[in-house]
């Protein structure tokens, strides 16, 4: 009996407030918009019985993601959204790699510190952060500042609100999330198989092409999905940061919603952007699953 | 430490460089004299004086914190809850199901959770306030709670519950007695996870609120989407500053916690 | 017999392959090897046997290439190594954890260094072949490492490292993983694997049987110096102090002060005892003091006095029964405690010799070495 009321509570929460929410938004998404409150048709009338359920059934049509694929505005917000979290997750492993390389190859007493140095900013507000950008990456920023008094350049950049400041943006505040995965994978690893590896002929170069890059494989991997993975749904960076001609589907969402009141049509840019982020996500499950696997 | 070379160094000088002089630019601008970010005029603590009177942002803030623990401390309970179904309750039907609501949550993009949610409680027609922003905060940081609990309870000697219950003890006594002190650090660490996640929040908050209710993330992001404010800087520093105490203050505790037991088990050893 | 035994380091014509010529090696202010000299030669089966800290493991990764060489040098078949880096040495190793590469199957990490070496492909192939049917692997060339036992394991470390054909394998605690059943068979694939490639073995150990049974020649370390280097027979029989017969095996340890006579010496040793006859190559000045080392297998133990040069009185306190012997525990009138060993040729029941026991122990007089110091 106790069991039960142990599995029932943190189930029937999230039926409720997980599951459930996620059926409205699917079945709204299916609605037509209308000037009522709320405002989407047909509204499922239970007390009609029967035919109220059958009515509601056949008020419900494909029309918004029909809809979805003939205004361009969406299908660019989607592939730009994702050619955007793509560069960005390359770039915050070109980044990311050689910090979770240095800190493995640091003196194992100052691990834990720069461990630390690394989760410190995970834990200061996301908003701040991004923020922060805002007042280095302005026309009459820092960084244009500093660059003016130097002499590189002679009038001020325009890097905010440009797709660049998002890239900054993203790099910055996801860097833990892929430094972390490739630390642990490196810090694992045995230095005896470096010694291993030059011992059999290798130069220092090599051995790091043939030995430390394929086993710290497992943690690049999962590093990329995620900053990858979030970076899709992404708000706040590119509203922030970014200009008029950054396109992201999270921003359309909000955009529809909150200026449009659309929601049948926001809620099926939501469906849509899902059934994008499922194939990112089996993948990275698999790639979890497999190093697993590996390690036991 | 032998491979450690000028390019760790300098990878490792850069990479940090990069993290933490945002934020360190952020905190000298913060005492700015001018109301303009980018020229310095002189020290002065005014903004932080004017952040102290308004109002608004101490509202804002209050509703923050009650929003943060309310949520944070329901997600604990639901989240160990959650993490003990999945670590020992075996097989039940619809496991499948939970194990993937728990799981989802962690990689749904926050405008989706935001939406869904709203279209809920505008459906069962709930006001939107304080309330359903806890509701909805609770929801996804049980899941990061289970997450950081569960990875404890696995690693944990299951055998130690079965001497407890050996012993003469019921299975709740045995979980308060035995399994809750040992993952009662996995459990704190989940209740920061969770009190950090509610207080960082924008997007989910700005959809489950109602105009009663205003987050601090939400007075900061409409303040800064008209531009950068000595005033919203004066406020992060508070904020940097309180996260950094935190941190600094549980890492020095955990490392005299380790350094007492390591010094404890030495005594024991010459002790024989 | 004795011209078909191998032993070039006492053909004073035979040039070593290896001679360290007064390598010190200093960590800071530690010394981890002291000014050391020492000759090993083709085809040998070296052991270095030491404590964990003796600078065993150092020797051996300043061959590799792995330490740098504070002072003296180092010479590989007629060449300096010490400033060649480790990827160009014409040098292997095996490593104590195996270092077998994780991603890589059995097939390519055998093949790992061939490949460097940027031969042909079917060269290669061939090649791994021919150490797979060596180390017996063949069936498990397409698994990874993770896939197979730690015997199997050892051995793909062996392929490996010897897959190159290296004028010297050096072997770090090689067997230090394998339980013990599967170590004493691996041992003796060792010596047939060396035997067969007839490649220079050095191999690094902690564990004195291992190193009695694998190798031609045992250097005995501790602190960074080289106690003594000798045939196993040797280092058994004839420690050169009482350091190397303590490490090695059973002994016990008698001091005294020698006093010669005759052929031999006198050792008064206690009060009121007989004194041990014992003989020694060495010269003893008279009084000089001494440790009598003896091995237990080399006492016997009686229940009357035998009829030996050296025999004494004691109790037996304590029998040790481990089967096929038995170790008794004597204590000597003057509270001296010797272990005597006895086979135990006949069953347990039949035996007469029990705990409080008056008994006699003897020995000859060659049983023992008179030990300086």
């Amino acid at each position: 009996m106790r069991r039960v009321v142990l599995i029932a509570v943190p189930y029937l929460w999230l039926l409720a407030l997980f599951l459930v929410p996620f059926v409205i938004v699917l079945k709204i998404s299916l609605s037509d918009i209308a000037l009522a409150r709320p405002p989407y048709l047909p509204q499922l009338d239970l007390s009609a019985g029967w035919q109220g359920v059958r009515e509601f059934l056949s008020g419900l049509d494909l029309e918004n993601f029909v809809f979805l694929t003939t205004d361009d505005l969406y299908w660019k917000a989607y592939l730009s959204s994702l050619r955007i979290a793509l560069v960005s997750t390359l770039l915050t492993l070109l980044v990311g790699y050689p910090i979770a390389y240095g800190m493995a190859r640091a003196a194992r007493e100052w691990r834990p510190t720069l461990l630390m140095l690394v989760i410190l900013p995970f834990w200061t507000s996301f908003l701040i952060r991004v923020y922060a950008w805002m007042g280095i990456l302005s026309t009459e920023g820092v960084l244009n500042n500093v660059l003016l008094f130097l002499g590189v350049i002679d009038e001020p950049l325009q890097i905010m609100n440009t797709n660049t400041a998002v890239y900054i943006g993203i790099v910055y505040t996801y860097l833990p999330f892929m430094i972390l995965p490739i630390y642990a994978a490196l810090e694992k690893m045995d230095d005896s198989l470096l010694e291993a590896a030059e011992d059999l002929g290798c130069s220092r170069l090599q051995a790091f092409w043939l030995v430390t890059w394929p086993l710290s494989r497992n943690g690049i991997v999962a590093g990329c999905f995620l900053v990858f993975i979030p970076t899709i749904g992404e708000f706040v960076i590119p509203s922030l940061l970014g200009g008029s001609d950054t396109l992201m589907i999270g921003k359309v969402l909000w955009e529809e919603f909150f200026s449009n009141r659309d929601w049948p049509v926001a809620s099926a840019v939501a469906v849509v952007l899902l059934a994008i982020l499922i194939v990112p996500i089996i993948l990275f499950q698999r790639n979890e699953q497999k190093a697993r696997e590996a390690e036991g | 430490m032998r491979r450690f070379s000028w390019f760790n160094a300098t990878s490792l000088t850069l990479g940090f460089a990069f993290l933490y002089l945002p934020m360190i630019l952020l905190v000298v601008y913060s005492f700015n004299e001018s109301r303009l970010v980018t020229v310095w005029a002189g020290f002065s603590t005014k903004w932080y004086g004017e952040l102290l009177r308004d109002q608004e942002f101490l509202d804002a803030a209050w509703v923050t914190v009650k929003v943060a623990v309310f949520s944070s401390t329901i997600a604990t309970v639901l989240g160990t809850m959650a993490a003990y179904v999945m670590v020992r309750a075996g097989r039940f039907w619809g496991r499948t199901l939970f194990s993937g609501m728990i799981y989802a949550p962690l990689v749904m993009p926050e405008v989706i959770t935001g939406l869904s949610l709203l279209l809920l409680f505008i459906g069962l027609g709930i006001d939107r306030g304080v309330f359903t922003i806890v509701l909805a905060h609770t929801t996804f940081s049980m899941c990061y709670v289970s997450v950081v609990v569960s990875s404890r309870l696995a690693n944990f000697d299951r055998s130690l519950e079965e001497a407890a219950l050996d012993l003469g003890c019921s299975h709740f006594a045995a979980f308060r007695l035995v399994t809750l002190p040992i993952i009662a650090p996995a459990v704190i660490s989940g209740w920061l996870l969770a009190f950090t996640l509610s207080l960082d929040d924008l997007v989910i908050a700005s959809f489950t609120t109602g105009p009663s209710a205003t987050t601090l993330p939400i007075r900061i992001f409409s303040a800064i989407r008209l531009g950068v404010s000595p005033q919203i800087n004066a406020l992060s520093t508070l904020l940097i500053a309180v996260v950094t105490l935190g941190v600094i203050t549980a890492s020095i505790m955990s490392k005299r916690a380790a350094v007492a037991q390591a010094r404890d088990e030495q005594a024991a050893i010459r002790a024989e | 017999m004795a011209q078909t035994a191998f032993a070039p380091w006492d053909d004073p014509d035979e040039r070593p392959l290896i001679e360290f010529r007064g390598v010190s090696k200093r960590f800071g202010d530690f010394t981890a090897i002291d000014d050391l000299t020492l000759n090993i030669f083709e085809r040998e089966f070296f052991a270095l046997l030491g404590p964990s800290g003796c600078g065993k493991t150092t020797m051996m990764r300043m061959l590799a290439g792995f330490e740098s060489v504070t002072e003296g040098h180092i010479w590989l078949g007629g060449q300096d190594i010490i400033d060649i880096p480790p990827n160009k040495r014409p040098v292997n190793m095996m490593f104590q954890n195996y270092a077998l590469f994780p991603h890589l199957s059995i097939w390519e990490n055998i093949a790992f260094g061939l490949k460097r070496e940027g031969r042909p492909k079917d060269e290669i192939a061939a090649r791994v072949d021919e150490m797979l049917r060596l180390t017996r692997l063949g069936r498990f060339a397409k698994r990874k490492p993770h896939q197979i036992s730690g015997g199997q394991r050892q051995r793909v470390a062996l392929a490996r490292s010897l897959a190159k054909a290296p004028k010297l394998l050096l072997l770090d605690e090689p067997l230090g993983a394998l339980d013990r059943k599967l170590r004493e068979e691996t041992q003796f694939e060792l010596m047939d694997i060396q035997e067969k490639t007839g490649t220079t073995f050095v191999i690094v150990t902690h564990d004195q049987e291992e190193a009695m049974t694998v190798a031609s020649r045992i250097a005995v370390m501790d602190e960074g110096r080289l106690v003594q280097v000798a045939t196993p027979d040797v280092i058994y029989e004839a420690p050169a102090s009482v350091y190397v017969a303590d490490f090695i095996g059973d002994v016990n340890i008698v001091e005294g002060r020698a006093t010669p006579e005759g052929a031999g010496l006198r050792i008064d040793w206690a009060e009121g005892q007989a004194p041990i006859a014992a003989r020694s190559d060495s010269a003893f000045a008279r009084g000089q003091s001494c440790h009598f080392a003896i091995r237990p297998e080399k006492v016997t133990i009686d229940t009357e006095r035998p009829d030996r040069p050296n025999a004494f009185r004691g109790k037996v306190i304590d029998i040790a029964y481990l089967g096929n012997i038995s170790t008794y525990h004597v204590e000597l009138a003057g509270g001296q405690m010797i272990k005597a060993q006895m086979v135990n040729a006949r069953r347990l029941a039949n035996r007469q010799i029990t705990w409080d026991d008056e008994v006699w122990v003897g020995f000859t007089e060659t049983a023992g070495v008179v030990l300086e110091g």
